[in-house]
């Protein structure tokens, strides 16, 4: 049981930063998911915890210690890889007691150890088999299984999910979320470029790209309230779109001129907004924030776009349409009736409104 | 007062040496250290046995004789105005590219042949094609030379039932020369098989079905697809075949030790004739040297080969 | 249309193994004549009459048991069981090892040795063996067999080293990371994590090892004159030959026993051979 904190990590891989000034405090018992897309760092930060990779500078504590300079043996960690990296050799039984027999746990610890994790996870009467006569969810197991047995202080996840068929890690994904509820207590540090399991799983999110942490908060946090746009459009599917917008000033209000609409800029935001006034910015506006117009809509919320594709998905239909040279993805109810190259009248939802610094991306909210 | 003094030295000594033994042990713990040593072996090996040898042989040609003198290049002077050395030359070059050809030629054919029946046959006839590579050379060529015996042996029978006259295989210049060509096509056929089988099972079979619906047939499946896919690989297989070719031993050491009248010599069988059996032993060095700048062309065109293939 | 390319397919099937028979009698001739011979009465051998490919006076195993009593045959192999076994065994240690740093640990230089290791598989040993004769020289140990333990591993090691660095880099990183992790050191790692996993690649270089040290002919020609050190490949091809006379059936008999092992050796383990044989071209 412990808290990982990393302090102004950094690696450099021939002199290109991979990771770049990360802080980062992981409380005891949390799940922290590292979400981003491929190269944005995520794995590398991982693997600096885990003693794999080798600190440029910074520090990485886990529990009390210092860690830098210790041996990934020594740190008391546990990690599931991306492939799983079973040894092919050795029966399940002795994947999961190989870490406890390097160790030298006695033979009976090693056997009840091994036979909890097994029971735990359902995989008890796999334990004579070989890696390669197990499926892609079993051997899933026996990797989870190979961890829980070393009782670490840290968990280490490396896009364990990412290489089972979909149903199978949605499967997965509530299995691995029920065992960090009901028995592990454990910190774990999870990483994966799916911003859903990263949504689903994480008790925070750590959102990175090129190195930089961009973002850390709890999932609807982050949904809601991105604070940049590379957030906003990372988190959620699909993605937010994004529109060219001036704002602008008439009557003592600020209005947002976008689509040849004049969208009013709800009042608690004009005092951030105001420097703002007759700038070009980018208003994002999520595909659910748009919906099909009615007659209580106000006219200047309300917009018409030609349907260029309709993908029906039983519970919703997304839209594809476009404005002008603006295409937008619009989230509406199935019982939308529409086809492509018909016209709708769409609607904005006006306190779901992101507005975004057009040289910082940064949000102003 | 000086065993006052001396204690506390003794203690710094020892912790000195303490310090100085876990730093030696934290170094071999460090994996740069660890990987230097454990490459150790082969790099003595290396330096040792072949770089060394290889330096050690130029020396060796650039002596008289008995050895005592440095005559510098006298051994490759004489050499080259020798007519043995240069039939030896034109014997070697006629045996390799003769044989290198044969064997990629029978070689891909075989290949072919073996990857197009079903599957589960495929096994059986690539294991029974590789007999003549894996019994050892020198010991596969005294069958052979039994083979080739004029008046007891097989191949004359054959001959003569045939309506044909019987030869003197191992003594006629021009039928000895054959029977060595053919002795190492026998032997190497079955390894370029196998290079290019392996090439040929790595063509993604989306390619044929891709190409036929294209409208190719067979032979323009083989012009378009099958050739450029193994193109690396027959280059790599023959120039590595040259090498060892250029550089056999064994079959004209038991089949003809060079004759008739040295027409059949190849650089290692003449310089283990003048080297080791004439006792010359700068002269025979001289003679393997002139092998290595071919060799060294090989091998530069294979590491390129090998580099690209990998990238 | 169905039929017409089941039938084309089958004329196809029918060339095909039209040709694979002639490259097997090719193929195959010499063992088998080799085999004949040793089994027929020395009558038979030197008659002119019949058909010689067929065995038609009765066989015989007089070849065989002359060559155990009445040569040096037992020595022969017994100097190159002793060899080959010691040669083998050498030679994996020192690839095994090298080849698991180069894949694995890399230091300055790795690199370059890699290329090294490489060329040095290039280098024919007709190239060597006039130097290395000075050299057995100076150590006291021409004409005897031991010189060869030191001259057989430099046309083997850098094979079998090329051919496990292809191995162990095939084995994903994410292992050696997870047993680092489970707290293996380097050499717990090597054995029990890198040996087991790569036991093809290893049965393999065992394989190369072995036939090629088995096979040796050159250097115990150079340097090696004495019957008590020599070993079955000189020893057959030299001194089975008696007089003027040649013993065809002794000596097929000889060079058969003698191509024995690593011919059995390889039906056994086909798979493995053929897979390395071409990894050490191919892959790596």
């Amino acid at each position: 049981m412990a808290q990982v904190v990393l302090k102004d990590l950094n690696k450099k891989f021939d002199e290109v930063y991979a990771v770049k000034d990360v802080n980062l405090h992981i409380r005891d018992k949390e799940f922290m998911v590292l979400v981003g897309p491929s190269g944005c760092g995520k794995s590398t930060t991982l693997r600096m915890v885990a003693g794999l990779e080798e600190i440029t500078s910074g520090e990485v504590h886990i529990g009390e210690r210092l860690v830098n300079d210790l041996p990934p043996k020594d740190r008391d960690i546990a990690m599931v890889f991306q492939n799983y990296a079973l040894y092919p050799h050795m029966t399940v039984y002795d994947n999961m007691a190989f870490g406890l027999k390097m160790r030298k746990f006695p033979k009976s610890e090693i056997e009840t150890r091994v036979k909890d994790a097994a029971t735990l996870l359902g995989i008890q009467d796999l334990l004579k088999r070989k890696p390669r006569q197990l499926s892609g969810g079993q051997r899933q197991r026996v990797a989870v299984g190979r961890a829980i047995v070393r009782h670490p202080q840290v968990f280490l996840f490396d896009e364990p999910l990412s290489n089972l068929d979909a149903k199978l890690r949605v499967q997965m994904r509530v299995e691995l979320k029920r065992l960090h509820h009901d028995r592990l207590e454990t910190t774990v540090i999870y990483v994966t470029h799916d911003q859903v399991e990263a949504m689903t799983l994480g008790d925070r999110v750590v959102v990175m790209k090129d190195g930089l942490v961009q973002q850390v908060g709890e999932p609807l946090e982050l949904y809601s309230k991105p604070r940049n746009k590379f957030v906003a459009g990372f988190i959620g599917s699909p993605a937010m779109n994004f529109i060219d917008t001036t704002i602008v000033e008439a009557g003592g209000a600020l209005y947002a001129e976008a689509l040849g609409l004049r969208v009013r800029v709800p009042p608690d935001r004009v005092s951030r907004l105001g420097p703002y006034k007759g700038r070009a910015m980018t208003l994002g506006i999520r595909p659910e924030d748009l919906r099909e117009a009615g007659g209580g809509d106000p006219q200047d919320l309300v917009f018409e776009a030609l349907v260029e594709v309709v993908e029906p998905l039983g519970s919703e239909i997304l839209l594809d349409t476009r404005v002008g040279n603006q295409t937008l993805v619009a989230r509406v109810d199935p019982t939308v009736r529409t086809r492509h190259h018909q016209k709708i009248r769409l609607a904005f939802v006006p306190d779901r409104i992101h507005f975004f610094d057009n040289t910082t991306d940064e949000a102003i909210a | 007062m000086t065993a006052l003094r001396q204690e506390p030295l003794a203690e710094e000594w020892a912790r000195q040496r303490a310090r100085r033994r876990s730093s030696v042990l934290a170094r071999l713990r460090s994996k740069p250290v660890a990987a230097f040593l454990m490459c150790l072996p082969l790099l003595v090996l290396i330096v040792g046995l072949i770089i060394y040898p290889f330096f050690y042989s130029i020396y060796l040609a650039m002596l008289n004789k008995r050895e005592t003198q440095v005559v510098w290049l006298d051994n490759f002077r004489f050499l080259f105005t020798m007519d043995t050395f240069w039939l030896v030359v034109r014997t070697s070059f006629l045996f390799t590219f003769t044989a290198v050809f044969f064997k990629a030629l029978l070689g891909f054919i075989l290949a072919l042949v073996i990857n197009t029946l079903p599957t589960r046959g495929q096994r059986v006839w690539r294991g029974v094609s590789l007999v003549p590579w894996v019994m050892p050379l020198a010991l596969s060529t005294l069958g052979w030379w039994w083979i080739f015996e004029p008046t007891h042996s097989a191949l004359n029978w054959i001959l003569v039932e045939l309506g044909f006259a019987p030869k003197s295989w191992l003594a006629d210049p021009f039928w000895a020369r054959f029977s060595i060509i053919l002795v190492n096509v026998w032997y190497g056929t079955p390894f370029f098989m196998i290079m290019y089988l392996a090439g040929l099972k790595s063509i993604p079979l989306e390619l044929f079905d891709s190409a036929s619906i294209d409208g190719a047939g067979p032979f323009q499946q083989l012009r378009f697809i099958t050739l450029p896919m193994l193109k690396n690989i027959i280059a790599i297989t023959m120039l590595f075949s040259t090498i060892v070719t250029f550089a056999n031993f064994d079959i004209v050491r038991v089949l003809t030790r060079g004759g008739p009248r040295n027409e059949t010599h190849l650089f290692g069988t003449f310089s283990f004739r003048l080297g080791i059996e004439s006792g010359d032993v700068p002269l025979g060095a001289a003679v393997a040297l002139v092998m290595f700048p071919i060799l060294a062309v090989s091998a530069f065109f294979i590491l390129r080969g090998v580099r690209r293939s990998v990238v | 249309m169905i039929r017409s390319i089941k039938t084309r397919r089958q004329a196809v099937l029918v060339v095909c193994y039209g040709v694979i028979a002639v490259f097997m009698v090719f193929f195959l001739f010499p063992p088998y004549w080799m085999a004949l011979t040793s089994f027929k009465t020395n009558q038979e051998i030197e008659s002119l009459k019949g058909i010689p490919f067929l065995i038609q006076q009765g066989a015989t195993l007089k070849h065989y048991q002359d060559l155990f009593t009445k040569t040096d045959f037992l020595i022969y192999l017994k100097n190159t069981a002793i060899i080959t076994t010691l040669v083998t065994i050498l030679s994996l240690v020192i690839s095994v090892l090298a080849a698991y740093s180069l894949s694995r640990l890399g230091f300055i230089g790795a690199g370059i040795l890699g290329t090294g290791v490489f060329l040095t598989y290039l280098v024919p040993d007709t190239l060597l063996f006039i130097p290395f004769f000075k050299i057995i020289g100076w150590l006291g140990l021409l004409n005897s067999k031991w010189s060869l333990l030191l001259v057989f591993p430099t046309a083997i090691v850098p094979f079998c080293t090329w051919i496990l660095i292809g191995y162990f880099a095939s084995i994903p990183r994410e292992l050696d990371e997870a047993a680092l992790v489970d707290g293996a050191n380097h050499l717990q790692m090597l054995l029990r994590i890198f040996l087991p996993v790569a036991v093809p690649g290893l049965v393999a270089a065992t394989m190369f090892a072995f036939t090629i040290s088995w096979a040796g002919f050159l250097y115990p020609m150079a340097f090696i004159f004495s019957n008590e050190e020599q070993l079955l490949t000189v020893g057959t091809v030299t001194t089975l030959i008696k007089g003027d006379v040649y013993h065809w059936g002794g000596l097929m008999a000889g060079a058969l026993l003698a191509c024995l092992p690593p011919v059995l050796l390889y039906a056994f383990l086909m798979d493995y051979y053929i897979s390395g044989l071409t990894s050490g071209s191919t892959k790596a």
